[in-house]
């Protein structure tokens, strides 16, 4: 059952990833980009990584889809003016993203001997054990992605400002 | 409960998950190459970032390690800051020339 659940929303996932980079209307492409992502979010909860699951939905679907999806309004960009490219340019978008696909599976393939076969700890998801091992291990990092949000957030309002003196 | 835990690792093994995020991330930057949208390039950029972290989630669970799920986090963090910034600046560029097709921004080509 869970091995179809897999299997399903890896499908999901990249007929999702397909249309949104198919689809003519940006609108659309920001309403299947949020389908893959909630497939995405069905896959940490496969992986028992609920708190992961839980923050991705919140600040993806929740957050950035709605930013892009202001922004697009804002702009009015919900119709399809966008010049094509030359199947050339297609085709050979096409081959270089699929040699990667092949660089990638051939690279990453050999690393699961690598991966020593661990006892599972099915504790390690939730919002306990992640949160000792960020605030002892990774504090540091921590504050500084605060920092981060910060200068984004002023850097943003300063961008878009009309006049600054 | 210690069944059902062994029953996830055994969802699928650590190569499908690879094979996911390959796919993933390739299809992002198919989008990146193939559309002149800038919004829909900066949509394809998202993807790639969740193929990383879906790769990290899975590399996590399958080491018994947190610290990959750490790194989601933190990858989050960034595309958010990164999303926030960047439509500000695609903001601006409508602003200025009325179109974000990506081949109006070549002022900087020589």
């Amino acid at each position: 059952m869970t091995q179809f659940l897999f299997y399903f929303l890896s499908f999901v996932a990249v007929a999702a990833g397909l249309m949104v980079i198919t689809a003519k209307n940006p609108v659309h492409s920001v309403l299947y980009l949020i389908i893959a992502f909630f497939a995405i979010a069905g896959h940490y909860i496969l992986l028992n990584a609920q708190f992961l699951a839980i923050v991705h939905i919140i600040v993806y679907a929740g957050a950035i889809m709605v930013l892009f999806l202001s922004v697009i309004m804002l702009l009015n960009l919900n119709k399809d003016n966008e010049p094509a490219k030359s199947n050339v340019l297609k085709l050979a978008a096409a081959v270089a993203a699929g040699l990667l696909l092949v660089t990638f599976t051939g690279t990453l393939k050999g690393t699961e001997s690598i991966i020593a076969a661990q006892p599972y700890d099915d504790q390690i998801g939730y919002v306990k054990a992640l949160g000792k091992v960020l605030f002892n291990d990774f504090l540091l990092p921590f504050e500084v992605s605060a920092l981060l949000l910060l200068s984004a957030i002023i850097g943003a309002v300063v961008l878009v400002k009309h006049d600054l003196k | 409960m210690e069944n059902i835990s062994a029953q996830i690792t055994q969802v699928a093994p650590l190569e499908h998950y690879i094979i996911l995020s390959a796919l993933l991330f390739s299809l992002g930057v198919l989008g990146v190459l193939l559309r002149r949208n800038v919004i829909i390039m900066f949509m394809s950029i998202e993807l790639m970032l969740n193929a990383c972290n879906l790769l990290l989630a899975a590399f996590s669970a399958f080491h018994s390690s947190a610290a990959g799920q750490i790194f989601v986090f933190f990858i989050m963090i960034v595309a958010a800051a990164e999303v926030a910034v960047g439509l500000a600046i695609i903001v601006m560029i409508y602003r200025n020339i009325h179109s974000i097709d990506i081949n109006e921004l070549s002022k900087l080509k020589w």
